[in-house]
């Protein structure tokens, strides 16, 4: 008996929640109010929901099918999986995701699907649901496609007229993982892919000759997605792999999704408690090397065994083995070097900036704009203050290192 | 003391007149008395506290009252904020912005940090009412096409002027209505009305919350459980009109049984359909014996090269690509970024100066046949961008496999080494560049090799005049390659 809607929305939505990304925004400014249809677009996305895992619910994310005919170990649609299966129509998905959008329950559609038949037609199945949104239903809202591995760049050409993000997954940090646990899929032809799309993303955004004017590719870019914890790549090896992907391939953002268990587990991999923590520390570097200039090997080079400090974030670690940097002198020290500091981000180094113009800083002025002066204060030289003996105490570490209380927490 | 009684309903106009007028009077800040009164009415408006009308401005409204932009943004979200205390606050940066044009950027400033605080409240407010707004379906407007939505939302502050453009950008062909305790919007195709009078809520159903419910629990990872994230971006005063979060207790309360189920679940056997679905194998690992390989067997082979650790960085092999019979030959170093992602030979900047020189001295680029020393892009990352990194011996070494099989092939009388990794791979010779440019030399076996810079080279030169002598060097060195492709006897002289 074929299964109604809701329940292939459950399974097709319970296949679906392992990609992290849910982001919707950073694409072009849309309004319906030029379309006279539905659907907008602000630059910015918005999270609808939160979910008791933390994680913002903004996108209607599914798979338009979880039959597959990959076997990837770490994957719950992957071929010898037990896992119930089922598959929505082209019209269906238009459906849940108009209606759910009218009611202001999401941002949009993120749209994944195993692969059935061939990368082809899996792909083309995929680029309807989306020409029928923009196309037959007016649909102005945020549209992310996840590339079929090995579908025809036609294709991929196809979905970007109508998609604002793009993503195809790295899956794991290294090739050699990559061919144990996902025998099926090119890391080749998944760099291959990413590139043709930088390419053309690029070309694309070069204003042409007689109009000036961009053509709209894939405006909100190129994303990804890597496993952490399924193989045994260190954290160094990791974030190496995400510069390179960020360098080569212009991406907005890679993704880090702790392998997490899955009902009807691969025998290959053990089931464990998702590295939540190592994830977490992930992003924070992360966004070190992308926001705060620094680059991966300073992040990881004081790391013995090329794993992040669990207990501290990267910011903090890069400090404490970088002393001789501190203190700085918050009414003098540059930018770049003020990003630095831990406590600091790049708003609060933004205001500090505004504000030392007109007066010199004491600690007190940065308690005013939301710093943790305690945790900055050992590295900072304000008016009225120096952190005397604190930058070279043995024990300085310990004034950061989390209560054992909290680590329940993670 | 001059008791101002505004509305307080998130209109800034009400408190900028009083404010100008307070302000051209010179009433100091520290003198007023504001107050909050829902029912305000403009006869309250300006009195003393005893009764007493505080004295028309006597100069003209337009005089000399300016103030920063920004401020104007600041104050009009501030006034959306629902501390009564907004009003002295803006009246008192207002003040001393007369006195100190800078004061905003002031960040650090007791009065600019409260004022910040308020917008950052007002702003966060707002985003949250975009996002946590849920509309319910109603039945049609008698005698109209369009769908009907309504919705009841309780906001902190007085924001529901602020955000309806954002729903009518959204929902712009569909009539809806947002009530809130702290005014109504509503948009039928025509006309928005904005009132910041409290609306009515009412019960509704909408049969769709069941099936957005469901993808609700079916989304969350319960391996995953992070209440505090969840709680301090969807906190719980928003839960009462959000129609998914009734379920969130029982999702909290059964995550750690359903973990716990996968992880006693062995391991099962795959489905029947599994052995069916296996892709067939693509044939990769088929061997054409070399000695009938042709050059696209090579090319194919290539693709999969792991013969040195490049490979791993690098998208993808870049080949040589020309007629197969060419006459000449054409080896650079190795391929840039540019070639890295289109997986062809000199696309860069480099190859397009390549082929802009090649086509002044009447050297067609399809004539020939243009290749790398090395076949993948060697690279370091310089924060956002890969840098060129000269391959080593080693590699050429390793990547001569290729360019040995692409001689045999296409069988060139003439070579063309640009730079000296190619002069090296190609002669095993490490020469300095300017002692045997232009000349053409004969290795152990193979056609003769016609040395010349690589044209990245001209592209590193900062000082314009001496680039432009350089590339008129080059360009006289591919006039050179142009006339010995015409001669029949080209490189087999010796």
């Amino acid at each position: 008996m074929k299964k109604s809607l809701k329940e292939r929305l459950a399974i097709l939505s319970d296949a679906a929640k392992y990609d992290a990304s849910c982001a919707s925004s950073g694409t072009v400014k849309r309004s319906s109010a030029d379309t006279g249809g539905l659907g907008s677009t602000e630059g910015s996305g918005i999270c609808h929901a939160y979910a008791p895992d933390g994680r913002c619910i903004s996108l209607l994310k599914i798979l338009m099918t979880n039959f597959c005919i990959y076997d990837c170990a770490y994957c719950i649609n992957r071929s010898s999986s037990n896992v119930e299966r089922a598959r929505f129509t082209v019209e269906e998905v238009v459906w849940l995701t108009m209606e759910f959008y009218r009611r202001n329950y999401i941002e949009g559609l993120f749209l994944s699907s195993g692969i059935i038949r061939s990368s082809d037609y899996t792909m083309e199945e995929m680029v309807r649901i989306a020409r029928a949104l923009r196309v037959d239903h007016n649909f102005s809202g945020y549209i992310h496609l996840k590339s079929i591995p090995e579908a025809s760049p036609l294709l991929v050409e196809q979905a970007g007229l109508y998609a604002d993000r793009l993503s195809i997954n790295i899956e794991l940090p290294t090739d050699a993982g990559l061919a144990r646990y996902a025998p099926e899929k090119r890391p080749g032809n998944i760099r291959r892919s990413m590139g043709e799309l930088r390419l053309k993303i690029d070309a694309a955004n070069d204003p042409t000759l007689q109009t000036k004017r961009r053509q709209r590719f894939v405006p909100a870019g190129q994303s990804t997605q890597m496993i952490v914890g399924a193989d045994q790549a260190n954290d160094r090896v990791v974030l190496a792999t995400s510069a390179r992907l960020y360098g080569s391939y212009g991406l907005r953002r890679v993704y880090y999704s702790a392998f997490s268990p899955i009902p009807d587990a691969s025998r290959k991999l053990p089931l464990i408690k998702p590295p939540m923590m190592r994830e977490h520390r992930l992003y924070q570097a992360d966004w070190l090397y992308r926001f705060y200039g620094f680059e991966i090997d300073e992040i990881t080079a004081d790391q013995p065994d090329g794993m992040l400090d669990l207990k501290l974030d990267p910011k903090l670690a890069w400090a404490l083995a970088n002393r001789q940097f501190f203190p700085l002198d918050v009414n003098s020290a540059t930018r770049e070097a003020l990003w630095r500091v831990p406590g600091l981000g790049t708003k609060s180094v933004k205001a500090i900036l505004s504000a030392r113009r007109l007066r010199r800083l004491r600690l007190e002025d940065l308690a005013r704009l939301h710093i943790s002066v305690k945790k900055v204060r050992s590295f900072l030289v304000a008016e009225g203050w120096t952190p005397h003996r604190l930058i070279d105490r043995s024990d300085l570490r310990t004034m950061f290192d989390p209560k054992p209380e909290q680590l329940d927490l993670f | 003391m001059p008791v101002v009684t505004l509305e307080g309903r998130g209109d800034f106009t009400e408190w900028r007149e009083a404010a100008r007028r307070l302000l051209i009077s010179g009433v100091p800040p520290e003198a007023v008395d504001w107050r909050e009164n829902a029912d305000a009415g403009s006869d309250l408006f300006d009195r003393g506290a005893d009764g007493r009308q505080v004295p028309a401005p006597t100069v003209s409204a337009t005089s000399t009252l300016t103030v920063p932009k920004s401020f104007l943004d600041t104050a009009a979200a501030a006034i959306c904020h629902a501390d009564p205390a907004r009003f002295a606050i803006l009246y008192r940066v207002l003040n001393r912005l007369q006195r100190d044009r800078n004061l905003l950027s002031l960040t650090t400033d007791e009065d600019v940090a409260m004022l910040n605080g308020l917008v950052k409240s007002v702003r966060r407010d707002s985003h949250k009412m975009t996002a946590f707004v849920r509309f319910k379906e109603v039945g049609h407007r008698a005698g109209s096409e369009r769908r009907r939505f309504v919705a009841w939302f309780e906001p902190d502050h007085y924001v529901v002027a602020r955000v309806a453009p954002f729903f009518q950008r959204r929902f712009f062909d569909m009539d809806w209505m947002i009530a809130t305790p702290r005014g109504v919007a509503a948009w039928d195709g025509a006309v928005m009305e904005v009132s910041s009078a409290p609306g009515q809520k009412s019960p509704m159903s909408d049969d769709t919350e069941d099936l957005w419910r469901t993808y609700f629990s079916s989304i969350f990872n319960p391996a995953r459980l992070k209440v505090r994230a969840m709680q301090s971006e969807m906190p719980k005063k928003y839960w009462k009109n959000l129609p998914e979060a009734s379920l969130i207790p029982a999702m909290i309360a059964g995550a750690e049984a359903s973990v716990a189920a996968m992880a006693e679940r062995a391991a099962t056997d795959p489905p029947a359909f599994h052995a069916r679905v296996r892709p067939a194998p693509d044939g990769q690992g088929s061997v054409v014996p070399s000695s009938r390989m042709t050059l696209e067997d090579v090319r194919a082979e290539a693709a999969g090269c792991t013969r040195c650790p490049l490979h791993c960085n690098a998208t993808r092999t870049v080949f040589g690509e020309g007629p197969p019979d060419a006459p000449v030959m054409i080896v650079g170093e190795q391929p840039g970024d540019q070639e890295d992602l289109a997986g062809r030979p000199f696309v860069g900047p480099a190859g397009k100066l390549f082929d802009t020189v090649a086509q002044q001295v009447g050297l067609d680029r399809k004539s020939l046949y243009v290749t790398n020393a090395v076949k993948h892009f060697k690279y370091e990352m310089r924060g956002k961008r890969r840098l060129h990194q000269r391959p080593d011996a080693g590699e050429v070494e390793h990547c001569r496999w290729w360019l040995d099989l692409e001689l045999a092939l296409v069988k060139p009388r003439l070579v063309v080494a640009m730079g000296a990794t190619a002069l090296f791979a190609l002669t095993g010779a490490r020469p300095k560049i300017a002692d045997v440019r232009g000349q053409i030399l004969y290795p152990e076996s193979g056609p003769g090799v016609f040395v010349t810079v690589h044209p990245s080279f001209l592209l590193r030169i900062p000082d314009a005049g001496r680039r432009e002598e350089e590339t008129a060097r080059f360009a006289q060195d591919l006039a050179r390659v142009a006339e010995l492709a015409a001669h029949p006897s080209i490189g087999q002289a010796r």
